[in-house]
């Protein structure tokens, strides 16, 4: 993206107060996207974004500047910006020389989306509305949006790192509402992957649009969820999303070094049933967290967080690797280049377990069955941590009765993860999500097989 | 300032005959300081540009935008923006806004003081902050982030059909996020202050609140399944707000996404509630003069003695229902079409302080903070259930601090169970004002 001689020089610049590190961060972004609402396809939109983002650490500072200007000119005014917040002491010309690493990489994007007609990403979304639509009248309003994005990155920095990714995610969801005596009720269904085009292969834009308009209707019958301390399963997929909020965020390592984590100075520790191994693994080829290099272009890596219930290791960034004598993991991450990357997760899955997920549910008495969850939130230093449930049902005497309606379920990241009593063998990667933190948002997927927690605090209004 | 104006109308300028253009431009400057053990953790500058174009040609809209304003950029985002048209399906409503002769309000959004405070003084609220925070109480552990940040934000909206606007706004504020810890438990409180310029900052105050809060949940306990009144704190207030202006949008009744799509002239709230939105209001810190599509902001009222009264439209909702535009226009960026939004939102305050309120409750829960409102509320459909924190209220008094429960109903329930309203209104960093809220009969579920 950039010659390598303009990157040394740049980065020569960017040290030239005596920094301890310099990175230049190259973006060039292209999205599309096409929504249909209200039974028209109403709007397209397209757009670019290109720039660089350049940071300077000296001791425990980090100066960071971005521009949109990748001449010479903008890239030297930013990388003397960056040196300045960072107020080294000083000093000297450094030399620096880039080699391009060597990167595994997935199979290649078969279908560009960009050579795509747009009239063809128009319409799937009509496809998705007519079959959305005759699921029934009771559903009164759908809206679907396609959208496409390609990532070209490149990532260099003083200890002579160059490495670059070009990353093409595709993404389609699907919006119901069903009316009737009790109100509206809404259902939605998604399906992205870091691939191209090639996505509508596998995936069946029609068939979705029903699942989300049945999962709308169904509501419509449902009942108040129950409130209170109660077994709860959750089905294949969906699940991760319980323990990237659980316990994912928490085994960040920069939340560690701030002990503002539960799960601080814990390796080594049993932190959950023995039937729970938890991995963060970017390198899935296809999954929605995927890529082939992080934002500070790390190797995406394979990492086992938990191990047979044991804490084994934290997610690492490049720097906080670099400190601590080890290899970063592949876990850098950032918004766009006008942001600073931070430890952030992957694709963060449990490994199947031995259970048959069929006899999890007739083994539960009474509790909850959670088909969909929403996404969640967490606070890292309590682990108390919310996700939604979108479709739930009740279990009574064994077997999946009632919908229920929408509400949060609230536990506690360490004590949940003890409290995993049964684990399926029906491994699922769940919906595609977007992990916020500190106000950037990422790709992230997550899956689970069905698993069972003993108990956990299911927000409804029924006694 | 008028250079975004020019660029702006020079790029509406150019729509052909039967075509409306919009040119949406915006230039920001940002910094922002972190600090962390009495050091800078961070030090940001940044400055950013871009321009969002939307064309409406045959009752087709295209929209394209560039993260740059490069000569050649403006070209091609227009012409990206007009190939995107083409697929489009038609509707007789789009267009871009016209302008409908009302002034805008005169405000002073842009503050010098903070276009001149040099990056040294920045740091040392940053680090002032971070200090202060550990200092507050000696239960004070952690510190999560403690930062300074500021904004200084201006665009401008050009359209073919004669609208012509620019704004310029200042903006900052410090957070602090901290970790108060006792016998081997760990809590968490927030402080921040808002300003136009860093002078206005208050530092000690955004410490305090930070320390207060977390150190009043050490000892906190998981109660037992109720239903109670809860009093919920001003900043959980501002985010309720929030949610509830999604569902009087124009747009989400146009489309059969709000519960209160045929209830006009109906009773749908406590009749102390009014509701309204006014980003002319200058104490707002989300106020401006014009909204996302260069119409003058104004005030709407959405909710006047517990009856409704109106909707927020921007122009194409205004058009479609047969009303008009309120100014509601709101954007996110230049990176895409303005919806229709809530932009100032208030409830008319009432005459007790939330220790007032707090005195006249014998069993209830002060909700200090709230987890998962975007993944537990659905303002379609109205469930409300989201993670909570706070104090228990016993006989009038403040009792045991409690965590890992969830409080839940619906929209439509909690409006009329509203008990009473707080004197304490005050604006936050969101398109809401807060204000204590007491809410009657609500689940509480906890262990």
């Amino acid at each position: 993206m950039l010659d390598t001689e303009l990157i040394n020089r740049t980065l020569s610049t960017a040290l030239t107060t005596g920094g301890d590190f310099a990175e230049v961060f190259v973006e060039d972004k292209r999205s599309s996207s096409a929504v249909l609402d209200d039974g028209r396809v109403e709007e397209l939109t397209s757009g670019r974004d290109r720039g660089a983002g350049i940071r300077v650490v000296v001791g425990d500072t980090t100066g960071f500047a971005h521009t949109a200007d990748l001449s010479e000119e903008g890239l030297a005014g930013a990388a003397r910006a960056a040196a300045a917040a960072a107020r080294g002491g000083g000093g000297g010309v450094r030399e620096v020389s880039v080699s391009a690493i060597d990167v595994p990489r997935g199979a290649p994007i078969r279908i560009s989306p960009e050579e795509v007609a747009k009239a063809t990403k128009v319409g799937l979304l009509t496809l998705a509305n007519e079959a959305a639509r005759g699921t029934g009248s009771a559903i009164t309003q759908v809206s679907a949006r396609y959208g496409d994005s390609r990532r070209r990155i490149m990532v260099a920095n003083s200890d002579g790192l160059l490495a670059e990714d070009d990353q093409v995610r595709t993404l389609f969801s699907v919006n119901c509402v069903a009316t009737g005596d009790t109100g509206l009720q809404t259902g939605r269904e998604s399906a992205g992957r870091t691939v191209g085009f090639e996505l509508f292969d596998e995936t069946d834009v029609e068939e979705m649009a029903r699942r989300a308009a049945e999962r709308a209707l169904t509501k419509l019958n449902a009942r108040p969820a129950p409130s209170g301390a109660i077994p709860v399963v959750v089905g294949p997929g969906g699940g991760g999303v319980l323990f990237h909020e659980a316990c994912g965020h928490g085994l960040e390592a920069d939340l560690i070094a701030k002990s503002a984590s539960v799960f601080a100075n814990r390796v080594g520790e049993k932190v959950a049933a023995d039937c729970v191994t938890l991995i963060d693994d970017g390198t899935m080829a296809g999954e929605w967290g995927h890529f082939a290099i992080d934002d500070e272009g790390r190797p995406a890596g394979h990492n086992v967080l938990i191990k047979d219930g044991v804490l084994t290791d934290y997610m690492w960034d490049y720097l906080r690797a670099r400190k601590e004598g080890r290899v970063g993991g592949g876990n850098g991450r950032r918004q766009s280049y006008q942001h600073l990357p931070m430890v952030r997760m992957t694709n963060t899955y449990i490994s199947n377990g031995p259970d048959d997920p069929a006899a999890i549910v007739a083994d539960t008495e009474s509790g909850i069955y959670v088909a969909e969850l929403g996404g969640g939130q967490v606070n890292t230093a309590t682990g108390d941590f919310v996700f939604g449930m979108t479709e739930a049902y009740l279990i009574e005497n064994g077997e999946i009765t009632d919908p229920v309606r929408e509400g949060n379920i609230i536990g506690n990241g360490p004590e949940v993860l003890t409290r995993i009593d049964a684990l399926g063998n029906d491994f699922a990667m769940g919906s595609p999500g977007m992990c916020g933190k500190d106000g950037q948002g990422v790709p992230v997927g997550d899956g689970t097989p069905t698993l069972r927690v003993e108990s956990l605090t299911v927000g409804g209004t029924a006694a | 300032m008028s250079e975004l104006l020019d660029i702006a109308t020079r790029v509406a300028g150019w729509a052909d005959d039967g075509e409306q253009v919009e040119a949406y431009v915006v230039h920001e400057r940002e910094t922002e300081v972190r600090a962390y053990e009495g050091e800078i953790e961070s030090l940001s500058s940044a400055e950013s540009q871009g321009i969002g174009v939307r064309v409406v040609v045959d009752g087709k809209q295209g929209y394209a935008y560039a993260g740059t304003l490069d000569e050649d950029a403006l070209a091609e985002t227009l012409n990206e923006a007009r190939d995107n048209a083409v697929f489009a399906e038609s509707d007789e409503f789009n267009g871009v806004a016209e302008p409908d002769g009302v002034s805008p309000a005169v405000l002073e959004l842009f503050d010098e003081r903070l276009a001149s405070c040099s990056t040294d003084d920045k740091v040392a609220l940053a680090i002032e902050l971070e200090r202060a925070t550990r200092a507050a109480d000696p239960r004070i552990s952690g510190i999560e982030s403690a930062e300074y940040i500021d904004t200084i934000y201006e665009s401008a909206v050009a359209t073919s059909t004669g609208i012509a606007s620019v704004t310029r706004e200042s903006g900052c504020y410090v957070s602090t996020y901290a970790l108060a810890d006792e016998n081997g438990e760990t809590q968490t409180g927030f402080g921040f202050s808002l300003g136009r310029q860093p002078g206005e900052l208050d530092v000690t105050a955004a410490a305090a609140d930070a320390a207060q809060r977390a150190t009043r949940l050490l000892g906190a306990v998981k109660p037992p399944t109720a239903r109670l009144t809860v009093v919920l704190d001003p900043w959980v207030t501002a985010q309720l707000l929030g949610i509830i202006g999604h569902t009087l949008t124009g747009e989400a009744v146009l489309k059969g996404r709000s519960l209160f799509a045929d209830r006009m002239g109906e009773d749908v709230a406590m009749s102390a509630i009014t509701l309204v939105d006014d980003a002319t209001n200058p104490d707002a810190f989300t106020a401006s003069m014009v909204d996302g599509e260069g119409l003058a902001t104004r005030r709407t009222e959405l909710i006047a003695d517990g009856v409704l009264q109106g909707f927020m439209h921007n122009s194409y909702s205004g058009r479609r229902s047969g009303a008009a535009s309120t100014g509601s226009a709101v954007r996110g960026g230049f990176k895409g079409a303005p919806g229709a939004g809530a932009q100032a939102l208030a409830l008319a305050p009432g005459s007790q302080t939330q220790a007032q309120l707090i005195a006249g409750i014998d069993d209830g829960f002060l909700v200090q903070d709230v987890a998962g409102l975007h993944s537990g509320v659905n303002p379609v459909s109205g469930d409300f259930s989201t993670g909570a924190e706070g104090l228990l209220i016993r006989n009038g008094e403040l009792a045991e601090p409690i965590r890992e429960v969830t409080i839940a109903s619906t929209l439509q329930r909690l409006l009329h169970d509203v008990q009473a309203i707080g004197s304490d209104l005050e604006w936050l960093p969101m398109n809401a004002a807060g204000v204590s809220l007491v809410v009657a009969d609500v689940t509480m579920s906890g262990g």
